[in-house]
């Protein structure tokens, strides 16, 4: 492998690798904080491409239909959250996996009823159409680092909110111990409101970003749910910046392995997930101790 | 004592379809007490030992796997000697899993069970040699008249019964229970807990490749996403919807779902809608499955 091929693979890693941190980061919010093993993550990525599309088949333009569609998910989010999540959290994990396995077939029909099963692609706008060279016969299109740039920011700024505002301190007291907190006058509930419905936008902006590059198809959902899964799993469950590295070593594996074992690249991915869990059981930034 | 005679009367009434003769009868019922054996074997690992195993359809798919090579590559056709070797290749991968994953616990247990269903979809989905994702046919099935392989799923489903019944009322299945209440007591009363949970594991295994087995038998056909981590998380769901920790719950709610499913696809295309809801509404309003239904007040 030349070093400007390896260059460009490694790009390639890195960007898909944040692409996954994007989904994962939400997936593993909610379970941090919730304490929810939220399988119906997926169906929200997938609602997310599809909004992408139909808005910007509306309105012309991916971007602005973006800036309508998040909100939209921070909506649907909320919605799913009060009416069906908030009935759950007293319950064990089986019963929350089985109530979001329900959401994922209740959301696959309502993609199916409203939008049929036809692939869609969706164009990216004008303004970011153009590609950007990398040496000498590379290119990378805008669009996807347009995509990277946002999943830094999104990155950096959920950092910079958990660890610097008050807010953040209530996310991560809930984390530790929700019962606590609530002892303290503080309204638990809405924090979990708010990060569920934050987790939602997150998938949702994941697949706005991805449609473009991805297409937008019945069934995308599930595929980024299980690497999400991996991610979340390598990382630490709960653990943000887990996430983030789990998301990089999927991303930089799964691309490489694509080039270097055709035959074996997708099962590599979850080769590595089971090695780091047999080296380290809890994920590499997971809790020492067996917490929730 | 009333749910012992409605069991016998359910297995009777299953068992005369045989006799019927009616092609459609005998492959429907014949798929859907397939997943009554899996419900029911995945049960003991859920419902008794608290143990959310993903890597159920993994087992049922390399016994089927293993069928189809054993059949096509060495020419091997006499069920006597196929089955044992099949459900030998179903407990060893259980054996090995199994090994591996116990190592986690809790939610961690779950995800690495899931990475090994996932590592073999895509192993046996990838390699052009093992059929791809098309998956391989069974060039001459255990045994050919389909009569014949309901009759051998009935067997299997009321011995798979009769195994587990006995497995749990035995001292260690007991232990088992112990387990899932509270592993570290059992552990401090000196049962060695992380074997038990093999040999559990390895049992619902094996009944799991015996249900791929049948499968394989039945449709004489097998293809990676009969392993894939849908098929597993479809098998929990029954047993969830079922009601864990019940037995009979389980092959109840893998029933209703067959049902569901023929009967639904006649009624509206969007038949999936329905069970979404089913399952929504078992989960608010009948925490411990359908068979909470049946069996009232007791046990929590």
């Amino acid at each position: 492998m030349s070093l400007s091929l390896f260059a460009l693979q490694l790009i390639n890693g890195v960007e898909y690798g944040l692409l996954l941190f994007l989904v994962a980061s939400g997936l593993t919010l909610v379970f941090g904080v919730l304490g929810v093993l939220n399988f119906a993550h997926g169906s929200f990525y997938m609602l997310g491409a599809y909004l992408a599309w139909w808005l910007s088949e509306r309105t012309g333009n991916l971007l602005l239909a973006i800036l309508v569609g998040l909100p939209a998910m921070a909506l649907i989010g909320l919605l799913v959250e009060r009416l069906a999540i908030a009935r759950l959290y007293l319950r064990d994990h089986l019963s929350q996996v089985l109530l979001t396995y329900g959401l994922v077939l209740l959301f696959n029909e309502l993609q199916r009823a409203l939008w049929g099963n036809d692939v869609h692609g969706v164009a990216t706008p004008k303004s970011l159409a153009f590609t950007i060279p990398l040496g000498e016969a590379q290119t990378w299109p805008a669009w996807r680092a347009f995509t990277a740039l946002c999943c830094i920011a999104v990155a950096v700024g959920m950092q910079q909110l958990i660890l610097k505002t008050r807010f953040g301190m209530r996310v991560r007291a809930g984390a530790s111990n929700a019962e606590m907190v609530e002892a303290l006058g503080i309204d638990v509930r809405r924090v979990f409101s708010v990060v569920f419905s934050a987790g939602t936008a997150l998938a949702g902006l994941a697949g706005m970003l991805a449609a473009p590059l991805t297409t937008v198809y019945p069934g995308m959902g599930e595929s980024v749910l299980i690497l999400s899964f991996v991610v979340v799993v390598i990382g630490g469950i709960g653990s943000i910046k887990g996430a983030f590295l789990g998301a990089m070593l999927v991303g930089i594996a799964d691309t490489f392995g694509k080039v270097l074992l055709p035959g074996f690249a997708s099962a590599m991915v979850y080769a590595v997930m089971a090695a780091v869990l047999l080296w380290r059981p809890r994920g590499l930034l997971g809790p020492a101790f067996e917490g929730r | 004592m009333t749910r012992r005679i409605l069991l016998l009367a359910g297995a009777l009434a299953l068992g005369v379809v045989a006799f019927s003769g009616d092609r459609f009868w005998l492959q429907f019922l014949g798929k859907a007490m397939i997943g009554c054996i899996l419900a029911m074997s995945l049960d003991l690992l859920v419902g008794f030992t608290g143990l959310v195993s993903l890597a159920h359809s993994a087992f049922f798919g390399l016994a089927a796997y293993a069928l189809a090579g054993v059949t096509n590559r060495l020419g091997l056709v006499n069920p006597l000697l196929t089955f044992p070797v099949c459900l030998l290749a179903a407990a060893a991968a259980a054996l090995i899993i199994g090994w591996l994953s116990l190592r986690a616990t809790g939610v961690y247990f779950i995800m690495v069970t899931l990475a090994f269903t996932q590592m073999l979809f895509y192993l046996f989905n990838d390699s052009p040699a093992l059929g791809g994702s098309d998956g391989l046919y069974v060039a001459e099935r255990p045994v050919d008249s389909r009569a014949a392989a309901y009759v051998a799923i009935w067997a299997a489903l009321v011995l798979a019964y009769l195994l587990l019944a006995r497995i749990l009322r035995a001292p260690y299945g007991r232990a088992l229970e112990g387990i899932r209440v509270n592993e570290q007591r059992m552990r401090s009363l000196g049962y060695p807990t992380r074997r038990y949970k093999l040999v559990a594991f390895v049992i619902a295994g094996t009944l799991a490749g015996v249900a791929g087995y049948l499968d394989a038998t039945l449709y004489g056909f097998v293809n990676p996403a009969q392993l894939g981590w849908r098929q597993s998380g479809l098998i929990l769901v029954t047993v969830l919807l079922g009601g864990k920790g019940t037995l009979y719950g389980p092959a109840l709610g893998a029933l209703l779902l067959a049902f569901i499913e023929h009967y639904g696809e006649r009624v509206t295309e969007h038949w999936n809608a329905l069970i979404a809801a089913l399952v929504i509404a078992v989960v608010l309003f009948l925490p411990r499955g359908l068979a909470g239904l049946v069996q009232g007040g007791r046990r929590a």
